[in-house]
């Protein structure tokens, strides 16, 4: 290969891997000092982007010259700085003490709002931003041409690390935020007042982020999915560097910046799976990332966010759940094609975050990327069936589940070494996998148009046939996964989760009883998956995505995290509400957003949990009954 | 009969020793106390009977087979049981889950998937409670109880396996005074019965005279004195212990440092 | 000078549920040093995290400086003017000797110069050696003097000081002694945790003898060190 073509590849890489840590490098102050993982942290960067598409093309017809084209980007970052302040007042403030799965889904509350409200400002359509003056040609490197603004964005990321290193060393708003970094109590102890360390290091972190933004605005024009795209690289380069590590980032930026750059020319369809990996690799050789150090705080002792406790039906709830299979039974009597329709991705729906609730409240594995499992149940069916295969609907239902195990075996055997925000971190990072293959990989997985005419058999064709098919499966697979979790299994993965230490202790072999409980509820996601497939007729990375994976937590979340059945109850509620609202407001997003924020501010319990709290208790404190 | 022989083991962290050339024995049914200030090496020592800890160098042997090094849960199917600290229960379960957890992970059954587990072993399960003084409490949340409860259920808990040895640390820490000497008759009978080793640090010193039949003193990973309370008590350095002789003198010049007018 | 600063009052205190405190009781007078003594485990540094509000308090009261203080959050009870030295040292050791002093900086209250770097290198010369090097190359003592000049950065009218001669050289043990003196002089009351009695003797003036949690003793040390009876139950084998 010609030398001067690697130099090139290089140095673009380097561009990108400036790019990147700049808005990493917020990423991972904000996380160091407050212990949340910012999910907002990619809107912040699209707010920058956004700003700074329309107020640096003002600024230049008031003077066209490359300071103004910068001042109009630095003006765009503290902008987005103010909204990190606005954000960390209202929110982040109220929800330091929560456990970490309820602090993830509220930042992605914000995300999910913030997208809405830049549809409604900037609209659907891509904003191009303009070239810097100045910066708008080439240079020759090797005899090639290389982007001027390339170079210049090379050298914004040691820029970037030497300004940040001069505010943490050189004065005491940055000596405090290190202190804090490593002993938060500690620094409180000395009289440091934390919420206003904590809202300056959100303006900082958010000015970060936004700057990010705004300079790509020549490389990229400004659009609505820069949030979801940008995070995920983020959290890679925070984890791999070392959370709370800025120069660990500035090492994990470089890095992926020329895996990247490379990897494009070897594996051009699987670039991203490399970046994955790598990140799989250093999790499980150092988990703390390259430069990250123990978590001191890793090891608080908070209330298991899970199932309280089981035990069997009593009279009345036998009750409700006989009329429930009954409504489920009659439904495409009463119902119309629609309705069925509906009600029959309530049912997958159901399974799914049925599932997921084995793991999050059974098993206290917080997984963030559950819609994976689902996912590859459902191309396993599609591909089956659509494929050189011609599988039989039966064949790939009864595939959809171990592909969805074997999926989860994959990836759980890493995930399962991990612990608190990391395993989060790194079950989203899969997650992400599966959807970059889904995604690139067009011949086989149809890239993002996906692939149609995953239909059911020529005996289950009708709606209401299929229907019933589903609420047969998806029954079977609830009262089955049910009865795991009143099993000695189940009982093992909530030891586990209760205590380790005393698991470990009665001879439990921790790890392992994780391993096989990810597999198995990746199984069961994959069932769904695959019912889901034949349900929509087609297959999509969609249902692979982040958005997909927030839904299934969103309905724990509703149903109430604390007890057996809620899930079913939220996954309906969810999925009804979303069916009902969606058509009608064309702020679904911004609703589900602050919906999610307001469940975790007010009842972390759910529906579900709700209710039970309004039954008479016993006086004696910290109990809870779940409903079983 | 000797259940347990530890001989010679050596822990070094970094430069720090914190356990050197450590021997003791413990006999069935009979109760070692382990004491001696903070970071004398207790912890290590007993992480390194347990299975926590590896250690550089010496060998563990319980009941004649050697243990040395293997993990913890390899440790306990050969026969220790342990309590914590601060207790670990599994607090979302009642009373008689915890003991039938222990029985299932006793019997290998933990990969059960359709077996109803709380009625699996649970006359079983009763019988140890009953054997704490906690049938009564067995349906209760053991997130209802008292600390000093807790603690029983804790033992019975480390009793569900059969041990032949149990690992105390610091078992009263944390309880109500009046409920300190219970849990440690408690002990001390169970052991007596069932002929099993116990092994348990302690800071509390009435515990630890009235309870033990022999006490170990570890000072920098070192035990500098065994024997029965008695001798121990009369061990002119073992007074020291608490004090420690540096300390001490420095301390006094430190004193008369201070009458010099500053 | 006998206006207490500091008292507590039937505080009560638990980790989870292992309960630590049961009702402490205690009085410290400004300018006064005293130790709170009592074996390991006894409830000495619990005690003290209780009254900076480090571990919730179940029941009982703590009034600083005339002002309930039961249940603030640390920072405000520091910037009332209470400091805390903690017995694992807990400085912030990816930071040099000065930051560590600055994180501790506050403005100084009433009409007492503030304490600067420069002054508290005169009282703990080595710390002046090692200004900008990483507190994580600093030995046990010289970290235990950074935290007590940490701490005074502060410019408290009383420190809560936990275990200060635990695991310390002699020679280091009697520089701690002549810090706390030192700090006695400046007119700043001390209520240190104690095992070590000859330490406790030689440098406060009132003692504490706590046992499971409960105040058991209370005493000049000089009548501590006579009474051969509480000694021998409470502080010795």
């Amino acid at each position: 290969m010609d030398p001067s073509f690697l130099v090139l590849q290089s140095l673009s890489g380097l561009a990108s891997a400036s790019s990147l840590f700049v808005i990493a490098s917020g990423l991972t102050l904000v996380f160091g000092v407050t212990r949340i993982v910012n999910f907002a942290h990619g809107s912040f960067y699209m707010l920058g982007a956004y700003l700074a598409v329309t107020l640096v093309p003002r600024l230049l017809d008031l003077s066209y010259s490359p300071w103004t084209f910068f001042l109009g980007v630095i003006l765009s970052a503290v902008l987005v700085g103010l909204v990190g302040v606005a954000i960390e007042v209202l929110l982040l403030r109220r929800i330091y003490r929560v456990p970490e799965l309820f602090q993830l889904l509220a930042t992605f509350g914000i995300v999910l709002i913030v997208q809405d409200v830049v549809l409604k400002v900037w609209g659907p359509v891509d904003i191009p931003g303009p070239r810097a003056p100045g910066l708008r040609h080439g240079v020759e490197i090797l005899g090639q041409r290389f982007p001027s603004y390339e170079l210049l964005l090379i050298g914004v990321g040691p820029l970037v690390l030497g300004l940040l290193w001069l505010v943490m060393h050189r004065t005491r708003f940055g000596v405090l935020v290190r202190a804090a970094t490593q002993d938060r109590e500690m620094v409180g102890a000395l009289g440091v007042n934390q919420a206003r360390l904590f809202t300056t290091t959100l303006f900082l972190g958010a000015f970060l982020a936004g700057l990010g933004g705004a300079l790509q605005i020549p490389r990229l024009p400004a659009n609505s999915h820069m949030d979801l795209s940008i995070i995920t690289d983020a959290f890679v380069v925070t984890v791999i560097g070392g959370m709370g590590s800025v120069t660990g980032a500035f090492l994990a930026a470089l890095v992926i910046g020329q895996l990247q750059a490379f990897g494009i020319l070897i594996f051009p369809k699987v670039t991203l799976v490399l970046v994955f990996l790598l990140m799989a690799v250093v999790l499980v050789v150092k988990p703390w990332g390259l430069l990250g150090k123990p978590d001191a705080a890793a090891s608080r002792t908070v209330a298991p966010e899970g199932i309280l406790g089981l035990r069997r039906f009593r009279p009345p709830e036998r009750i409700l759940a006989g009329l429930a299979v009954l409504l489920v039974l009659v439904v495409p009597l009463i119902a119309d094609a629609y309705k069925v329709k509906v009600a029959t991705e309530i049912l997958v729906f159901a399974l799914a975050a049925f599932s997921l609730q084995f793991l999050v409240g059974v098993g206290g594995l917080v997984s963030f990327g559950h819609a994976a499992y689902f996912g590859i149940g459902a191309y396993a069916a599609g591909l089956l069936v659509t494929g050189p295969f011609k599988a039989p609907m039966e064949l790939a239902l009864a595939l959809a589940p171990l592909a969805g195990a074997a999926g989860a075996a994959l990836f759980g055997f890493f995930i399962v070494r991990l612990s608190g925000i990391y395993l989060a971190m790194l079950t989203l990072a899969f997650a992400q996998i599966v959807y970059a293959v889904c995604f690139q990989w067009v011949e086989v997985t149809g890239g993002d148009n996906g692939v149609v005419g995953v239909w059911p058999a020529a005996w289950a064709a009708s709606r209401g046939t299929y229907y019933y098919v589903v609420a047969a499966v998806v029954l079977a697979a609830i009262v089955a996964l049910r009865r795991v979790i009143h099993a000695p299994f189940g009982y093992t993965l909530r030891a586990a989760r209760d205590s380790a230490t005393r698991a470990d202790a009665i001879g439990i072999d921790v790890r392992t009883h994780r391993w096989l409980g990810f597999t198995l509820a990746g199984a069961a996601a994959g069932l769904a998956g695959g019912l889901y497939a034949f349900s929509k007729g087609s297959i999509d990375p969609t249902m692979i995505s982040i958005p997909q994976s927030v839904d299934f937590l969103a309905m724990i979340l509703v149903g109430g995290i604390q007890t057996v059945m809620g899930p079913l109850v939220g996954a309906g509620v969810f999925h009804a509400l979303k069916d009902v609202f969606m058509p009608l407001t064309e702020f679904w997003r911004l609703a589900l957003g602050a919906t999610i924020i307001a469940m975790v501010l007010l009842f972390p319990r759910g529906i579900a949990g709700a209710t039970l709290s309004l039954r008479p208790r016993r006086p004696a404190p910290a109990s809870v009954e779940a409903s079983a | 009969m000797t259940l347990l022989v530890v001989d010679r083991l050596n822990k070094r962290y970094g430069g720090v020793s914190a356990a050197k050339e450590v021997s003791f024995t413990v006999a069935a049914g009979e109760m070692v106390a382990v004491i001696g200030p903070n970071g004398a090496g207790k912890s290590t020592t007993f992480g390194m009977v347990g299975g926590q800890v590896k250690p550089d160098s010496g060998m563990v042997t319980l009941d004649g087979e050697a243990i040395t090094g293997l993990p913890s849960r390899a440790i306990w199917r050969k026969g220790v049981g342990r309590t914590f600290q601060i207790a670990q229960t599994f607090v979302t379960m009642t009373v008689a889950e915890n003991v039938q957890m222990a029985l299932v992970s006793h019997r290998g059954r933990t990969r059960h998937l359709f077996a109803d587990a709380t009625r699996l072993y649970r006359d079983e399960a009763l019988a140890l409670l009953d054997g704490v003084g906690m049938r009564a409490d067995a349906d209760r949340p053991v997130s209802e109880l008292a600390y000093g409860d807790v603690k029983r259920v804790e033992l019975a808990v480390a009793l569900a396996s059969g041990p032949k040895l149990l690992l105390m640390d610091e078992p009263t820490a944390g309880m109500a005074p009046k409920e300190r000497v219970g849990l440690m008759r408690l002990t001390a009978r169970v052991a007596r019965e069932r002929r099993i080793g116990v092994l348990f640090t302690e800071h509390d010193i009435d515990a630890v005279f009235s309870h033990a039949d022999r006490l170990l003193v570890l000072v920098r990973g070192e035990i500098i004195a065994a024997g029965t309370p008695e001798s121990v008590r009369a061990d002119p350095r073992v007074k020291q212990v608490y004090l420690g002789e540096a300390g001490a003198r420095a301390a006094e010049r430190a004193k008369r440092l201070v009458e010099v007018p500053a | 000078m006998t206006l207490p600063i500091l008292t507590v009052e039937a505080l009560r205190a638990s980790y989870g549920l292992a309960e630590v405190l049961f009702g402490v009781g205690l009085t410290l007078n400004r300018g006064e040093v005293v130790a709170l003594m009592g074996r390991n485990g006894a409830g000495k540094s619990t005690t003290l995290k209780a009254i900076m509000g480090l571990v919730p308090a179940s029941a009982g009261v703590v009034t600083f400086a005339d002002t309930p203080v039961t249940g603030w959050e640390p920072f405000r009870i520091a910037r009332l003017g209470l400091g805390y030295v903690p017995e694992e040292r807990r400085i912030f050791t990816d930071l040099t000797v000065y930051e560590n002093l600055e994180v501790g900086r506050r403005q100084a209250r009433g009409e007492r110069p503030a304490w600067t770097p420069e002054k508290l290198f005169s009282i703990f010369p080595n710390l002046a050696e090692m200004r900008g090097r990483r507190a994580s190359a600093m030995s046990g003592g010289e970290q235990q003097m950074l935290t007590i000049a940490r701490t005074l950065m502060g410019n408290p009218a009383a420190v809560l000081l936990d275990e200060p001669s635990e695991g310390l050289a002699p020679v280091i043990v009697e520089q701690m002694a002549e810090a706390v003196l030192r700090m006695k002089r400046e007119g700043i009351a001390v209520l240190l945790s104690e095992q070590n009695l000859y330490f406790a003797s030689t440098v406060s003036d009132r003692a504490y003898v706590i046992e499971k949690g409960a105040i058991r003793y209370e005493g000049t040390t000089a009548e501590l060190e006579e009474n051969d009876e509480i000694r021998e139950a409470y502080l010795t084998v």
